[in-house]
């Protein structure tokens, strides 16, 4: 078979020396990690990578030479290498030459056989260029621990190139002596230049210990307050249900713990979901700091309180005049006049009390707007939230009528089912949860009949208020419900994966599926 | 050694084959469809140039012959960049694997590599995966030179 070469291309340009990397027996590949440069002592080479082999459990040894050479060969230096395949056995031997100046390369490799130990045979090599770098920055290889599933197959080449790559990724450790480390041994890599980093992420990675702690603290504070008993009695309980902001910022409360944990991701997943959250954090400030500076400018606070309770006001007369058009005779239907009265009157008080309350809470809502308009700043989730609350609390009407109309629906319904069934002689059983005949007595024939026919004649009215009503109500969700959609969609979307999808897409490279 | 044969595609346009064998374990083959056209340019051109003159002639708004001229522009980019092909490459390397490159008319190239341990066999299946779409033919010479490699391969890896 043929044998597979890995060469890194940073090590094309370097001087010669010697390879130094793995051998995978399996795959009959090669996998040069550095090339050691002359002058070295052998001792000190092996030290070196017997140090390497500790830590990082990668079995590097000395593959052969590498010699980057001028275009005169010089017999020394061949027998000098010659010599070194003793020092360092490995077998195969690899021979990798390059004229300087030329794309002139040679590469040879030589195979002890175990019947004749002088002679040594020749295979075919193709080499493979990879780029650490890369390699190294995309997270190819796999996790360090693989799943136990595939025991049938033949584990050694489940690997296959993610082997290759994993052998790179883990030999990091050989990678971290550069040309400014006054070492025994000089290496080249691809970080035989200088160690990459910035300087802004080590900056940050320090401070973030302290910066962590701190937040940490001061945020378990907050959610053992909000966790308090004082919470669950019946009032606060009820509303902190169903006020939507009490949620949100639960939520975020939630997200900032975990962003601002002591604890290290464990997993890249989890990584990527605590940046994702970050990011979202980042822009939901961003935006609420943008509306804010927006509301605060050309008074727009006062101009939108001023426009309030007009607005209100016109949503009450519209309503009147549909409770009138309803009380009237809508669509040309016929209504039962007594009924049609006495549930649009009532309406109509609702209306009147809503109008007045409003009027009443008037001159505090500049007031009241400013401060919430504050709470912008603590994103634009937030603001949107309490828009929601505000718009639930101003259509309170609204609910209050669906509320009655659906009740009202609800028992007529209700009666009239079981009065039909006493029309038919039937009964429900409850304790059997099924239909029954039963014999009635005249009386109760009777006025069960009288009931039944008084249900059916007011039934349109009742259905006509039930879905007058439950339109309005509908309408009201659905504003309410996209402005939820909107704050979910800024809570979950990850931005963060999807700027390292447009600028750095190896990173999101994974490890597929096993077939 | 390089060789080169003319096809036909399925729609009768013609497509080069060029066959390089590297050695007895890597081949590669590459296609290559004729390129874009002065006269199909040109006439779509001045087809959506017409019409909208025609609507603007309409509806007296000059938008409308802007907006030709920035559809016009983008239609040709994005044709270039994501339909048109100019070549596919399949290049096959024994106990490697399997590298198929797409190069577009805007030099965009998307490249899918398969790991031979994953490669089970190389059929000619009857939708045509190829977006140069060439006939049975052509794929019939490509398809015999991927089996003498795989036949290869599974020999040396049976023996131990």
């Amino acid at each position: 078979m043929v044998l597979k070469a890995f060469f890194p291309t940073c090590c094309a340009s370097a001087d010669s020396g010697l390879l130094v990397g793995r051998w995978v027996p399996e795959q009959n590949s090669a996998v040069v990690l550095a090339v050691v440069h002359f002058p070295f002592i052998p001792i000190q080479v092996k030290e070196l990578l017997a140090q390497v082999q500790k830590v990082s459990q990668v079995h590097v040894a000395v593959l052969g030479t590498w010699c980057h050479r001028q275009q005169e060969p010089k017999e020394s230096l061949g027998h000098f290498l010659e010599g070194l395949g003793a020092i360092f056995s490995h077998d195969p031997w690899l021979q990798l030459c390059r004229e300087r100046g030329t794309r002139f390369w040679s590469c040879k490799a030589y195979h002890q056989v175990s019947t004749t130990p002088d002679k040594s045979i020749e295979d075919q090599v193709m080499l493979i260029f990879y780029d650490q770098r890369k390699v190294l920055l995309s997270w190819l290889h796999p996790p360090t621990v693989l799943p136990d599933c595939q025991a049938g197959d033949t584990t050694a080449s489940a690997g296959g190139l993610a082997d290759i790559f994993d052998t790179v990724a883990r030999s990091e450790v050989l990678f971290q002596n550069n040309q400014f480390d006054e070492g025994p041994v000089r290496l080249s890599h691809w970080q035989s230049e200088g160690v990459e980093a910035s300087i802004l992420v080590e900056l940050t990675k320090q401070a973030s210990g302290p910066v962590c702690l701190l937040l940490a603290s001061l945020l378990s504070l907050l959610s053992a307050v909000s966790a308090c008993r004082l919470w669950k009695l019946w009032p606060l309980s009820f509303i902190r249900r169903k006020l939507s902001t009490c949620e949100q910022l639960q939520h975020r409360l939630k997200h900032l713990s975990l962003i601002f944990s002591t604890q290290k991701a464990q997993s890249p997943t989890q990584l990527m979901k605590k940046a994702n959250m970050l990011v979202s954090v980042l822009i939901d400030v961003a935006l609420g700091l943008l509306l804010l500076s927006w509301l605060h400018n050309n008074n727009r606070i006062g101009q939108l309180a001023n426009a309030l309770v007009p607005v209100a006001d016109r949503v009450a007369e519209e309503l009147q005049h549909l409770l009138q058009w309803l009380m009237g005779a809508p669509a040309g239907l016929k209504m039962n006049r007594a009924l049609d009265q006495v549930l649009g009157r009532f309406f109509l008080y609702h209306i009147h009390l809503w109008i007045s309350y409003i009027h009443l809470m008037s001159p505090f809502i500049e007031h009241i707007l400013w401060h919430v308009g504050l709470s912008a700043c603590l994103g634009m989730t937030v603001a949107l939230s309490i828009l929601s609350d505000i718009i639930a609390l101003l259509t309170f009407h609204i609910y209050c009528f669906y509320v009655y109309g659906a009740r009202l629906y609800c028992l007529k319904i209700y009666g009239l089912s079981s009065l039909w069934r006493l029309f038919r002689g039937k009964k429900w059983n409850v304790l059997r949860q099924r239909v029954d005949s039963c014999s009635y007595d005249l009386d109760q024939l009777f006025i069960g009949t009288l009931l039944f026919t008084i249900l059916v004649f007011l039934l349109p009215t009742t259905a006509l208020y039930y879905l007058v009503f439950t339109l309005l109500r509908l309408l009201v969700v659905t504003v309410q419900g996209m402005i939820h959609l909107l704050v979910d969609l800024i809570n979950s979307l990850p931005l963060y994966s999807l700027g390292l999808r447009l600028c750095r897409p190896y990173r999101l490279a994974d490890k597929p599926p096993a077939l | 050694m390089e060789d080169e044969r003319s096809f036909l595609d399925i729609c009768g346009g013609p497509l080069t084959l060029r066959r390089r064998y590297y050695s007895s374990y890597c081949r590669e083959f590459g296609l290559s469809s004729a390129r874009l056209s002065l006269r199909s340019v040109t006439a779509v051109t001045c087809t959506v140039w017409l019409v909208a003159y025609g609507l603007f002639t309409l509806f007296e708004n000059s938008m409308i012959l802007s907006s030709a001229i920035f559809i016009t522009i983008l239609g040709l980019l994005g044709y270039l960049h994501f339909v048109k092909i100019d070549q596919e490459t399949l290049l096959i390397i024994d106990s490697l694997g399997i590298q198929m490159t797409s190069s577009y008319a805007s030099g965009k190239e998307s490249t899918t590599f398969i790991e031979m341990d994953k490669v089970k066999d190389v059929i000619v299946n009857e939708a045509i995966y190829m977006s140069t779409k060439p006939r049975l033919d052509c794929l019939i010479e490509v398809y015999r030179s991927c089996q003498e490699i795989l036949a290869r391969q599974k020999a040396t890896s049976a023996s131990p």
